[in-house]
Order: C-alpha cells, then structure tokens, then sequence
C-alpha cells in the first residue's frame, strides 16, 4: 500500500507530465493553424487580387503613414552608431574607416531589422487590434455572412501591402541612417569626408544592399501574416484584443530575429559559393 | 415528447432542413441532435433562456459555424460539407441582422449597405446610391443618415441600417439574431414592424432567434423553444415546444409557460442553494 507522500509525489509527477504535453498539443495545434491560415493567404492571393478600394487604405496605413517614424529611427541609429563607433576606432587611429563599419551595419543588418522592428510595432499590432475587434463585434461574421470571403478581403491587402513596401521603407531608413551616420561623423566628429565615403565605397557594395532588401520582405510577410493571425483568433473582451496585439507584436519581433539570422547565413552561403574571391577579401 | 407539434406552413417544400445536428467546441456540446425544417415563406421564431445555443444555430444554419454532427441542408443543398468559395456563392441567398447590428464601422452607412452589391455586382455610382437610398427608406432611415459613421447612430438606428444591408440583395432567408435586445418598447415594435413588412412585401423565409416573446408572437408563425443542455438529461430532446404562438400559450409544459411568462421558478432555488452552500463553506 503506497504512502501519502509517494502517492502525492507520482501525482506531481502525473500533472506535470500532463502539462507538458496539453503544452506540446497545444504547440503543434497552433503550428497547424497558423499553416493553413498561412495557405489560405497563398490560395486567395493566387486566385484574385483585391480591389483597388481596399488595396489602397493598406498601402497608405502601412507605407505613408510608418514612413517618418521609419526615416527618424534611421537617421538616430546612424547617428548613435557613429558616436559609440567613434571612440572605440580612434583608439587604433582607424575613425576613417567609420563609414565603412556604419553603412554596413546599417545597409545589412539594422536598416532592415529596425524598419520591420518599427512596422510591427506600428502597424503589425494595429492589425491585430483591428482584425480582433472586427472579431469581437462580429463585423468578420457579418462578412461571411455576406459572401464575401475575410482572408481576401481582410488579410489579402495588409499582407501585400507589408510585402510590396517594406523594401521601400528598409531602403529609406538605410538612406537615412547613412545621412545621420554621415552628418555626425564629418559635421561632429571632424573625421575627413573623403576618406569617409572612400572607405564606405570600398566595404559596401551591391549585394550587402540586396541582401538588406531580400531580408526584408520575409519580415514584411511575417509582420502582416502573424498580426492578422492574432487578430482573427482573438479572444473575446477588451482583454483579448489588448492581449492579442500585445502578442502580435512579440511574435513578429521574435520571427524577424530567427528570419534574419536565418536568411543571414543563407544569403552569406550563397555569396561565399558565386563570389569566392570576394568572401576570401574579408 | 408530447408537447412536440408540428406548425401549419404556407408551402411544404423545406426552404432549410436541419437533420440531427450536432454543435460542439471542444468538450462543450452546445447543440445535440437538432432535427428542424422551415417551410418556404415561413417565419419561424427560435426562443429560449440565454446560453441554450439559439446564436450557434442560426450561425450554423449560414454555415459561420460548421456542425459536428448532422447536416444542414438549403434548397437541398449540403451546407455543411460545401467548400469556403462554394459556402459564399450561397451566402447571396442569406441576409443576417446580427445582434450589435455589427456594421463595419470603417465605411459609412451607405457603404455599408452598398457592401453585397459591390461584392456580387456592378452598378453604377448612380445606381448603387439609388438601391442604398431606397433600401433606407424602407426601414424608415431620411436620407443625409447614408454619410454617418455607424458610431454616429443611435442602436436602433444601427439596428434598422444592419437590416437594411441584409436585405439589399432580396434574400431568400433572413435571420435575425435577438432583433429587439437592448431596444426600447418603442423601438422595438418599430423593429416587429419592419420584420412583419419584409415578411409580407417580399417572399423570404425569416429565422428569428429571440427571447422576446412580445416579437416571437407578434411576428412568427412557428416558435420553436430551446433548452440548454446542461439542464435536460441526456434522453430528452433540446426542442421542448414546436407549434404556433396560439399553441405555445396553451401548452401544457410547465418549463415553456415558466419561459412566455417570465418566471424564474427552480432558477430562484438554485440562487438560494448557491448561496447557502458558499455561505456553508465560508463558514
């Protein structure tokens, strides 16, 4: 006959096995969820394009309106990069190669992170508050209802949107960044134009552009993609929109670190196997 | 059960046919072997307690909730194993007045009206305003009301604007759920009359799911009455009462005269038992 404490000890272990794996189904449901939600986007977008009326809203809520918070976060990482940059070069007598280190940083790497960082802030949680009180008040009902179908009508345009004009932004907070760099190094710092932008011409090239760019829409689409998810799968109250936007934002931040560290390295690969010279120079 | 009729209809042919429809989420079972059909031209009122289903059967009927079990047959078309494109070519045929009227409130009222021609048709800027105009009118709306926000409305207004949009495509079925909640008596007479109109001027077949009775009498010709499930056992059927109104106000079922007249009955006692049984554990 087992004693209490052995029966209260295997009922511990019993409920923690139970909820590790409601954890695991609850993983792998949501997994599958958000992949035929993900599918449902790629069939609706293969099928018929939206109208006009509702591309453009889109357009001018993502593209416009996160254009001034996107240039002036730029031009301060350009800015803050070259002040904390400066001190650490000028050490080993190497502040002229300042424009090198900032512009690729930024042209690679925070250009591309920092603009899809402010778009799911700025419009990736907005979505999932829009898209979650649509859900609340029953207005994706009432447009089922109607025949017209939500993915197409509501998530189609934001996820083209996010997609068509995160390379704009990412290449406006680059610009940006690279003035701000510029103006505090040569205006503040006193280091030489000539050798600043000769050194930035000699590390910078095309495919560090590219690469920012390329990165950037697998951010555009996980932003509008995860935003619209949350918000179609809100739950009901003030609570659960406030939660759902919360969580948009999270999850995007966390998908553009995993997807820039991913595509990072396969775009590092596919240089280093078309360019072997060019990656034996670094 | 008895109690169990059948009402008279103004033509036999089943317009929607629910055959032993099951409704769960997860583990809740909301909804357990609904047998229902509604005759073409009919206005069939669904009442009951809150939280009996009566909103999940008629989400299930335009298929924005899909069954667990059984079939929801309209024009003898299988709604619950239609594919998502096929399920929205049919939901022309629908109109739905939600509860909260739930109009988009990003688009106006006359673009919320316009919003089913412009998905399934072309009209003209002319055109569309004239439908949208005269479709207000209908429901009593003055015109400036067409480039008002619905936050701008007062309920009853958002009410009368969420019926007009469900009727702009001349539905063959209309379902209205809870039309009069949270209406004043006034209001909510407005609201019969407009139902009791749609239903005379228009040959549709209407749904309405309320608890109030004062609408369920005046305007359906069949009352259908729910109970939850977690208050009958696991034998008895979840329709108790299925007849005209005159038959509901002489129906013998203790729990369906509770319900037309407003009683709470055992409601009051199980209140009491609640509070007695925390008062006993506090203590």
């Amino acid at each position: 006959m087992p004693n209490d404490s052995t029966t209260h000890r295997n009922s511990a272990i019993s409920d923690w096995v139970a909820d590790w794996g409601a954890a695991v189904i609850d993983s792998i449901t949501w997994l599958g969820d958000f992949g035929l939600f993900c599918g449902r986007i790629v069939w609706w977008l293969s099928r018929r394009w939206p109208k006009r009326e509702t591309l453009l809203p889109s357009f001018y809520q993502v593209g416009v309106l996160s254009l001034p918070v996107v240039a002036l976060t730029g031009t301060f990482i350009g800015m803050v990069l070259a002040e904390q940059s400066y001190w650490q070069f000028r050490q080993l007598g190497l502040q002229t190669r300042l424009g090198a280190v900032i512009n690729m940083s930024l042209v690679r790497e925070l250009g591309p992170v920092l603009a899809a960082t402010m778009l799911a802030g700025r419009v990736g949680s907005s979505m999932a508050a829009e898209l979650g009180t649509m859900r609340v008040t029953e207005q994706i009902d009432a447009l089922s209802s109607m025949g017209a179908n939500p993915i197409h009508y509501l998530v189609v345009p934001r996820v083209l949107a996010c997609l068509l004009l995160i390379p704009a932004l990412t290449v406006m907070a680059d610009f940006m960044g690279v003035v701000g760099g510029y103006f505090y190094s040569v205006s503040l710092l006193g280091i030489d134009m000539h050798h600043y932008w000769y050194n930035s011409k000699q590390f910078v090239g095309n495919y560090d552009m590219f690469s920012g760019v390329v990165k950037s829409l697998f951010f555009g689409v996980a932003i509008a993609t995860i935003g619209c998810y949350r918000g179609f799968h809100c739950t009901p109250g003030a609570e659960g929109v406030g939660r759902a936007s919360t969580a948009a934002f999270v999850y995007s931040f966390i998908m553009i670190l995993v997807l820039d560290l991913v595509i990072g390295i396969l775009l590092n690969a596919i240089y280093i196997a078309v360019w072997p010279e060019g990656a034996r120079l670094f | 059960m008895n109690d169990v009729q059948s009402a008279g209809s103004r033509t036999d042919e089943p317009l929607v046919e629910l055959r032993q429809l099951d409704v769960s989420f997860g583990r809740d079972c909301v909804l357990r072997d609904i047998s229902l059909s509604v005759s073409n031209g009919q206005t069939l009122a669904i009442i009951g307690e809150s939280g009996c289903g009566k909103t999940v059967l008629l989400k299930t009927v335009i298929g924005l909730i899909r069954p667990s079990g059984g079939s929801v047959l309209f024009d003898n078309h299988d709604l619950s194993s239609m594919r998502e494109d096929e399920l929205s070519r049919e939901r022309i045929r629908f109109g739905f007045v939600f509860q909260n009227a739930a109009l988009f409130d990003s688009l106006t009222v006359g673009q919320n009206v316009s919003f089913p021609l412009r998905q399934h048709g072309r009209f003209s800027q002319e055109e569309l305003k004239q439908k949208v105009l005269s479709r207000l009118a209908a429901v009593g709306l003055p015109d400036w009301v067409i480039m008002k926000k619905p936050a701008e409305l007062s309920g009853g207004m958002r009410k009368r604007v969420g019926l007009a949009r469900a009727l702009v495509m001349d539905p063959e079925l209309v379902l209205y759920d809870e039309p009069t909640t949270g209406l004043d008596p006034i209001m909510s007479d407005v609201i019969n009359e407009l139902m009791l109109r749609t239903s005379r001027e228009n040959p549709v077949t209407s749904i309405i799911v309320t608890h109030d009775m004062r609408t369920a009498t005046k305007v359906a010709d069949r009352i259908v009455m729910m109970l939850p499930l977690a208050r009958i056992s696991f034998e008895d059927p979840q329709i108790i009462f299925d007849g005209t109104p005159s038959e509901l106000t002489a129906c013998g079922d203790t729990r369906v005269q509770q319900f037309v007249r407003g009683e709470a009955g055992e409601r009051l006692m199980e209140m009491r038992q609640a509070e007695n049984s925390y008062l006993e554990t506090a203590e």
